[in-house]
């Protein structure tokens, strides 16, 4: 085994991520990690990786225990790790990126000559020949940058390399070069460690798999001894032992529909918010339910299909539409931190109707406000910034309610946010979809999903793939996400 | 992971957009194969042209010997500080305390000098190494106080200040008559003081180019978090970077001190170098952001500043004038630079 883990556990700010979790790759095994979204993949390959450090638990690499105090250390050891988000300079060459950092140096001066060649032998060496080293990585394709990622890896010795989503942003044709490039790291010897949650890879590369769940290890098995619906089974199945709130009185009139709704991202979405209804919207990461999101809202307006009431071209429009969105990232999308809870509660109030005008909300009328959202300690003058994910989100909230939204669409509406709160939210949610508002909820947690959905749509790659009535299984919700596996 | 701009890998969408370029390299339209640098000489040769035709139709003589060693004198100083400047804005920051150390600098140069030619050496040797303290000092501040460079740089510049101010308030010292040759003396149609750019700008290019600290300082611009993920000790970069500028504004100091033959407490502001010179390093197509362009660029975003000034001098144009039509060129320049990359991000 070239890499063995012992007993991981980790926690972050007393929450923990990671309990005794065991993981042993040998060289030349492409060894894949499945879970559900914060099932603690990506934490377990970032302490890998150096990122950050275990609390308990042992790492060894060939045999020889290491403990990483940065990633540059981990590097050097040989583990590498390729992020979705490629950590490359766009404005320098291919050669300048794999090297950079390590630049080869003859009598003072980098030899530019040599990092060419290194890296042009590597290219070589993978079957690439769609670029050379002298081109500026801002002119490849995101299949190509990945590339230059694993051309970096090699080129400092990596054994072994970790790939997190490697699919994620990559169009079909693309994911069968990566399949190749795959295939020839197994050749070199190098093991890795491939996180995924599409089946369909996981068995097409992988000898065995590791499935995580709750950050605890559930099992790592052979891949051939295992079928799709196992690995299903045992990344999804829990108790369900959380509260959600009843659901609500029959669903009533249509409040929004979209008939072939598609732009770059999305394609035929049929869809229909009813008033008194909570909509749930589930897929991977990449499934399209963001842009799902962004496109009823005007944000990423779609291009072709019918809407009704309209199909809004700005964010204005469907403001003014009755169509409201909490968004996926609060801190960088739905709150203007440094300012007090008062003026992100009135931000879209006041940029619909004029500034000078608080409409209901000014002045007092913001305690209320505050109240309705359940805040406690409503403080208005406070800074949105040292609030708790879980308030801060019911401020985003209250943000909305002072417009009286027809339509509100919650992206991810309990992430980050602690257990109380949570059960505070989805009151809320079921609250105002009981009040006649049309809710559409769009989340990675399932539990979370069918516990409040009144129905359920699954997106996948852009479209949706089906719909399910209420209190649908895990496993089907799963099995349409991720698609069906024939083998 | 926030706050970093990078092309679309970012939100890991299932992209079914066109297929991907996948012959790379190749293949691309022509005008988006010149680079910025071509852009901001093609300007220049435009300006020259225009400005020649119209010097011509005033019944004037553009390109006289006269007018070309003028446009070198008059950029060589500028051409410095900008060099120097290019490097502070290539690794992400910028330098506002140039012009008041230019100030300073001259003075130093000029009071250690005292008109004897035994003082070049160690008023020389005192300018740089005060320089070189300034640079380390706004360097030290940005990285290990996490003070923005603006403000860093913008205090640095109030506390030289001060100190000047305090001592001096008129010029003082004298520099000896051969130092003064610096300033005045050519070679043919090249002034020395051009020459004294050139050598900076080819030491600067070559730094970029061919050392590692070069690579390092695109890298730190580019995308600090890669480059300590790469393992470059970024804080470093920026030292050197901030270090690298102030020498540079402290050979500024010299050039103008031996011209002036004497320090002078304004000299510095009264040239405006300091946001000149991220003016003309802006115009030669660096990012402003860091991490994209270089000294050729610069050089060219000097000089073309340079020619307008010329062909307004020979036209006899209104100063207030001349300033709006650079506040034009320059804001135009940066749209140009804009727009191409705005077209670059859409691909």
């Amino acid at each position: 085994m070239i890499l063995r883990m012992r007993g991981i556990a980790k926690s972050f700010l007393g929450i923990r991520v990671l309990s005794g979790v065991d993981l042993d790759v040998a060289a030349g095994e492409v060894h894949a990690v499945v879970g559900e979204n914060g099932a603690g993949k990506s934490t377990l390959m970032k302490i890998l990786a150096g990122v950050h450090a275990p609390d308990e638990g042992s790492v060894e690499i060939d045999g020889t225990e290491v403990s990483f105090a940065h990633p540059v250390e981990a590097q050097r050891a040989g583990v590498a790790i390729i992020y979705q988000e490629f950590n490359l300079l766009p404005e320098r060459s291919v050669a300048e990126n794999v090297f950079l950092g390590r630049e080869p140096v003859r009598r003072w001066l980098v030899d530019r000559e040599a990092m060419e060649t290194a890296t042009a032998r590597l290219l070589q060496e993978l079957g690439e020949t769609s670029f050379t080293p002298r081109d500026l990585v801002r002119h490849l394709s995101i299949a190509q940058q990945q590339v230059v990622e694993i051309v970096k890896a090699l080129s400092q010795d990596a054994r072994i390399i970790v790939m997190d989503e490697p699919t994620a942003a990559l169009a079909e044709h693309e994911v069968e070069l990566l399949y190749r490039l795959v295939a020839r790291l197994r050749e070199r010897g190098i093991a890795v460690l491939y996180i995924s949650h599409r089946l369909r890879e996981v068995f097409d590369l992988s000898n065995r798999v590791t499935v995580l769940k709750d950050g605890a290890l559930v099992r790592t098995a052979d891949t051939a001894e295992i079928t799709s619906d196992e690995l299903v089974r045992l990344m999804v199945g829990r108790d369900l032992g959380t509260y959600f709130p009843d659901r609500g009185a029959r669903p009533g009139e249509v409040r929004l529909s979209v008939r072939g709704g598609g732009n770059a991202v999305l394609d035929g979405i049929d869809l229909e918010l009813r008033e008194r209804e909570i909509l749930g919207v589930a897929g991977l990461q990449g499934s399209g339910r963001t842009e799902l999101a962004k496109a009823l809202f005007g944000a990423e307006p779609f291009t072709r299909g019918t809407m009704s009431p309209l199909r809004p071209t700005s964010v204005r429009q469907a403001v003014a539409a009755g169509i409201g969105l909490v968004t996926e990232d609060r801190k960088a999308e739905g709150l203007a931190l440094r300012q007090s809870v008062r003026d992100n509660a009135l931000l879209v109030s006041r940029s619909v109707r004029g500034a000078g005008n608080g409409g209901r909300a000014g002045g007092s009328g913001v305690l209320e406000l505050l109240e309705a959202v359940r805040l406690h300690p409503p403080r208005p003058e406070q800074e949105v910034r040292y609030l708790s994910g879980g308030n801060q989100q019911k401020v985003v909230l209250a943000k909305w309610m002072t417009v009286a939204p027809k339509v509100l669409i919650f992206d991810e509406p309990t992430r980050g946010v602690d257990v109380g709160a949570k059960a505070a939210i989805h009151d809320l949610m079921r609250g105002l979809a009981e009040d006649g508002m049309a809710i559409m909820m769009i989340s990675s947690e399932l539990p979370e999903l069918i516990g409040m959905s009144d129905r359920v749509v699954v997106m996948r790659e852009g479209r949706i793939a089906g719909a399910l009535p209420a209190g649908a299984s895990e496993e089907a919700v799963m099995r349409l996400a991720a698609g069906e596996v024939t083998s | 992971m926030t706050g970093r701009s990078r092309p679309a890998a970012a939100t890991g969408t299932a992209a079914p957009d066109a297929p991907a370029p996948r012959e790379g390299g190749k293949g691309r339209a022509l005008a988006g194969r010149i680079g910025s640098t071509q852009v901001i000489y093609l300007a220049l040769a435009g300006v020259m042209l225009v400005g020649w035709v119209l010097v011509a139709l005033d019944g004037g003589d553009f390109l006289t010997l006269e007018t070309i060693v003028g446009i070198q004198q008059r950029s060589a100083a500028l051409g410095i500080v900008a060099v120097g400047q290019t490097l502070a804005i290539l690794v992400g920051s910028l330098d506002l305390s140039v012009a008041y150390l230019i100030s300073l600098t001259s003075l130093v140069a000029a009071e250690i000098m005292a008109g004897q030619d035994g003082g070049i050496v160690p008023g020389v040797a005192a300018v740089l190494a005060v320089s070189a303290l300034i640079g380390l000092v706004n360097g030290l501040v940005i990285t290990r106080l996490h003070v923005h460079a603006f403000i860093a740089t913008l205090g640095t510049a109030l506390i030289v200040k001060g100190i000047v101010d305090h001592l001096y308030d008129g010029p003082a010292g004298s520099v000896p008559d051969s130092f003064q040759r610096l300033g005045y003396d050519r070679i043919g149609p090249v002034p020395v003081s051009a020459l004294l750019w050139a050598a900076v700008a080819l030491a600067v290019w070559f730094l970029l180019r061919r050392t590692r600290l070069g690579y390092r300082i695109y890298a730190v611009g580019g995308d600090e978090e890669v480059a300590r993920l790469s393992g470059v000790r970024t804080g470093r970069i920026v030292v050197a970077a901030h270090i690298l500028c102030s020498v540079c504004a402290g050979v500024a100091g010299l050039l103008l001190a031996s011209r002036l033959g004497a320090g002078a407490p304004t000299v510095g502001t009264d040239g405006g170098y300091d946001l000149e010179s991220i003016a003309a390093v802006v115009l030669g197509g660096t990012a402003l952001a860091g991490g994209r362009g270089g000294v050729a660029g610069t050089v060219g975003g000097v000089l073309l500043l340079a020619v307008l000034d010329s062909v307004f001098n020979q036209l006899e144009v209104n100063a207030f004038f001349k300033d709006v039509v650079r506040g034009v060129v320059i804001v135009a320049a940066v749209a140009v630079y804009a727009r191409r990359g705005a077209r670059r991000r859409s691909r």
